[in-house]
């Protein structure tokens, strides 16, 4: 499949050096190098700048609510599991006020691929403080250096059951593409944080250049939980990479499955209109 | 000269959102928990400054979600503070169950709703579908027509509220209001902190003798205690004039729960909001040419101003009700079912022409006024009078 075949006829409205572009240009990327055609893709977004994402690409695609897009993303997935659903948001969507549907989809190992643009700011409302923000932090909502804790998405996840956990930086689209190819093809919930700077907002480009190692060039074992937790906990240099991966729970759909069949309407090929059943078809309706 | 203690005044250029926050700041307000929304964001912003500068005195709280904003006023005006947020559309849905518990609590909490039309399709623009959606929430719900009534509203909203152990939300036209700017005349620090003064000693989570709030009241007791809360609301309205005639005296503003131009005329345009302003001008030119129209502002929709809305029908043969919000598959508009119950109810029989205008942002300027103007005035029995209003 070529990346052309996702290209959609609407320019993404982000800054001019928005990590966005890095992200949209990995995902289609990742997509292309899969083979997924672009009818097989539903990407859920909710509500910022990244969320605009659905708009920018040539899937399926939903525009929700603030923090909304994963309980979307579930139901798309449960009614037609052959199709590859992606959610696309930021952090002030998925790590605030959407961060407990995670948890749960994580929990239920719901076989859907959370892209998370990090920006650690509210960039869309022009720079308030996000969960992500740090500690000291000036922004727009603590003009005197925030006084609450970031959250740490990755070990929240890793230790909350997640089997598939993942960072990569909108600088580095290649690797990237990897994490999100490894995301699509795991059997349940992915993760994958992206450090996506906003550069008008809060630039951290040159950080994360300087602080950021691959974790698979340490020999890093991606199914060993403890070593996972102790990256995602590192604080000195900023990891890349996958970080746990467990491949051993079978996702939620997998299960219904087995509980239900595959009996869910939504799920079955439509068959090719051929030149007999459209004659049918006109004459029923004619 | 107008009869009011002259208080030191200063005339700011100010939008509407900054306007909001110089209120809560000069206000006693003890805490603010609010969560960034469009076009609301500026209030939040300006008295997250004002706490960094020392100019705001009370706690900001930047919260995860609106549903958090509301949750933290609730148990802060438990613990007896003075609390206050604002929000807009999605932000105000997102809090809808928390604020039936914070009416059915009786906490004086008070908010700004920066009003924006609700998903879907995404806007970002004003409409008032995401306070009608609330209507019926049990806050007492004003409206302001341009920065300094959302100033002065939001200062007599903590008195008010703490007078009715009511929540209070005072409701500006997103963008037109929020981010127009606008001359306010701002009363000095000391005249609002002494008008607001503190808030009244209340049972709170702060007594002595421990106590809980918001336990479950069965089929026996839920109902009276709905009655009275109903009661409550429909009679704050004697409260809320008090108030503010107390506030008139000190500034000489008087916005009242409805504001009423050309008495009397034939046709009246029902209006709420800023877009009240458009419709006045385009009937003082249209009266200047001896047509008779004129307009009706409510400042106050809950409580409704009953009485005074019935006053102000004498000589009125047609009222052309506007509403910008949709209560889909009703017989009309939110604001005009309730003035067709309350003609009703009380047997009063006037022309209604109930039309749906200015959703999701879209304009709505004097040759539009006066074009609907003009179809009132010519309507018959066969005209539609039930429609939507776009413009050309």
């Amino acid at each position: 499949m070529s990346i052309k075949a996702y290209e959609s006829d609407t320019r993404p409205d982000w800054c001019p050096g928005c990590g966005d572009f890095g992200v949209l240009a990995a995902v289609k990327d990742a997509l292309a190098a899969l083979n997924i055609p672009p009818h097989n893709v539903v990407i859920s977004s909710g509500i910022g700048c990244s969320s605009n994402f659905p708009g920018f690409i040539k899937t399926y695609g939903f525009h929700g609510l603030h923090g909304r897009p994963i309980p979307v993303a579930i139901g798309i997935k449960d009614a037609n599991p052959n199709l590859t659903v992606l959610v696309t948001a930021g952090d002030g969507d998925e790590y605030g006020i959407g961060f407990n549907h995670m948890i749960h989809a994580a929990r239920r190992n719901d076989d859907i691929k959370v892209i998370v643009m990090n920006n650690e700011i509210y960039g869309l409302t022009t720079g308030q403080l996000s969960p992500t923000s740090r500690l000291k932090q000036v922004t727009k909502t603590s003009p005197s250096g925030s006084i609450i804790y970031p959250l740490n998405p990755l070990a929240a996840l890793i230790g909350d059951g997640a089997t598939f956990v993942a960072r990569g930086f909108s600088g580095q689209p290649k690797h990237l593409s990897m994490l999100i190819q490894e995301a699509i093809k795991h059997r349940g919930f992915a993760l994958v944080d992206v450090l996506s700077p906003c550069v008008t907002w809060y630039d951290i480009y040159d950080e994360v250049r300087k602080l950021m190692y691959k974790l698979e060039d340490k020999g890093h074992n991606p199914t060993d939980f403890y070593a996972a937790m102790k990256a995602a906990k590192e604080e000195e240099k900023l990891p890349l990479g996958i970080f746990y991966r467990d491949e051993t729970k079978p996702s939620f759909q997998e299960m219904l499955k087995e509980q239900i069949g595959d009996g869910r309407w939504a799920s079955k090929s439509v068959t090719p209109l051929n030149s007999e059943t459209l004659r049918e078809l006109e004459y029923e309706f004619s | 000269m107008a009869q009011f203690e002259s208080v030191q005044t200063r005339k700011s250029l100010l939008t509407g959102d900054e306007a909001v926050a110089h209120a809560v700041r000069q206000s006693n307000v003890d805490l603010v928990a609010a969560y960034p929304i469009t076009p609301q964001t500026i209030i939040v912003e300006r008295i997250a400054d004002f706490a960094a500068s020392g100019a705001f005195t009370g706690q900001f709280v930047p919260v995860e979600s609106e549903h958090s904003a509301m949750s933290a006023c609730i148990g802060g005006a438990l613990a007896g503070a003075r609390a206050f947020t604002a929000t807009a559309s999605q932000g105000l849905a997102l809090m809808h169950e928390m604020l039936y518990a914070a009416s059915g609590l009786r906490l004086p909490i008070s908010m700004a709703i920066a009003n924006r039309a609700l998903n879907s399709p995404l806007n970002i623009h004003n409409d008032h579908t995401d306070v009608m959606g609330s209507i019926d929430s049990g806050w007492i719900q004003l409206f302001a027509e341009n920065a300094e009534e959302a100033y002065d509203r939001v200062i007599q909203s903590f008195r008010i509220a703490e007078a009715v152990n009511l929540p209070v939300a005072v409701n500006l036209d997103g963008f037109t209001l929020t981010h127009s700017t606008e001359p306010v005349e701002m009363l000095s620090d000391e005249a609002v902190r002494g008008f607001v003064g503190r808030p009244p000693k209340r049972d709170s989570l702060m007594d002595e003798a421990p106590k809980s709030f918001g336990l479950m009241s069965l089929p026996d007791s839920y109902q009276f205690f709905k009655e009275d809360q109903s009661r409550a609301t429909t009679g704050s309205g004697v409260t809320i004039s008090q108030v503010e005639g107390e506030y008139a005296k000190l500034s000489g503003r008087d916005h009242g729960p409805l504001k009423i131009f050309g008495s009397g005329s034939k046709v009246m345009m029902v209006m709420l909001g800023s877009y009240a302003g458009t419709a006045r001008t385009t009937a003082r030119q249209m009266k200047n040419g001896g047509e008779q129209v004129g307009v009706i502002s409510l400042g106050w929709l809950r409580p409704f101003p009953e009485r005074q809305f019935l006053d102000a029908l004498e000589g009125v043969e047609t009222l052309m009700i506007m509403d910008r919000s949709v209560s889909y598959g009703a017989p009309a508009g939110p604001l005009a079912s309730d003035v067709m119950s309350l003609l009703y109810r009380y047997g009063i029989k006037r022309k209604v022409i109930a039309v749906t205008y200015g959703l999701g942002g879209r304009g709505f300027l004097e040759e539009d006024a006066m074009k609907l103007f003009r179809y009132a005035e010519k309507s018959g029995p066969s005209f539609e009078s039930f429609f939507f209003y776009g413009g050309e």
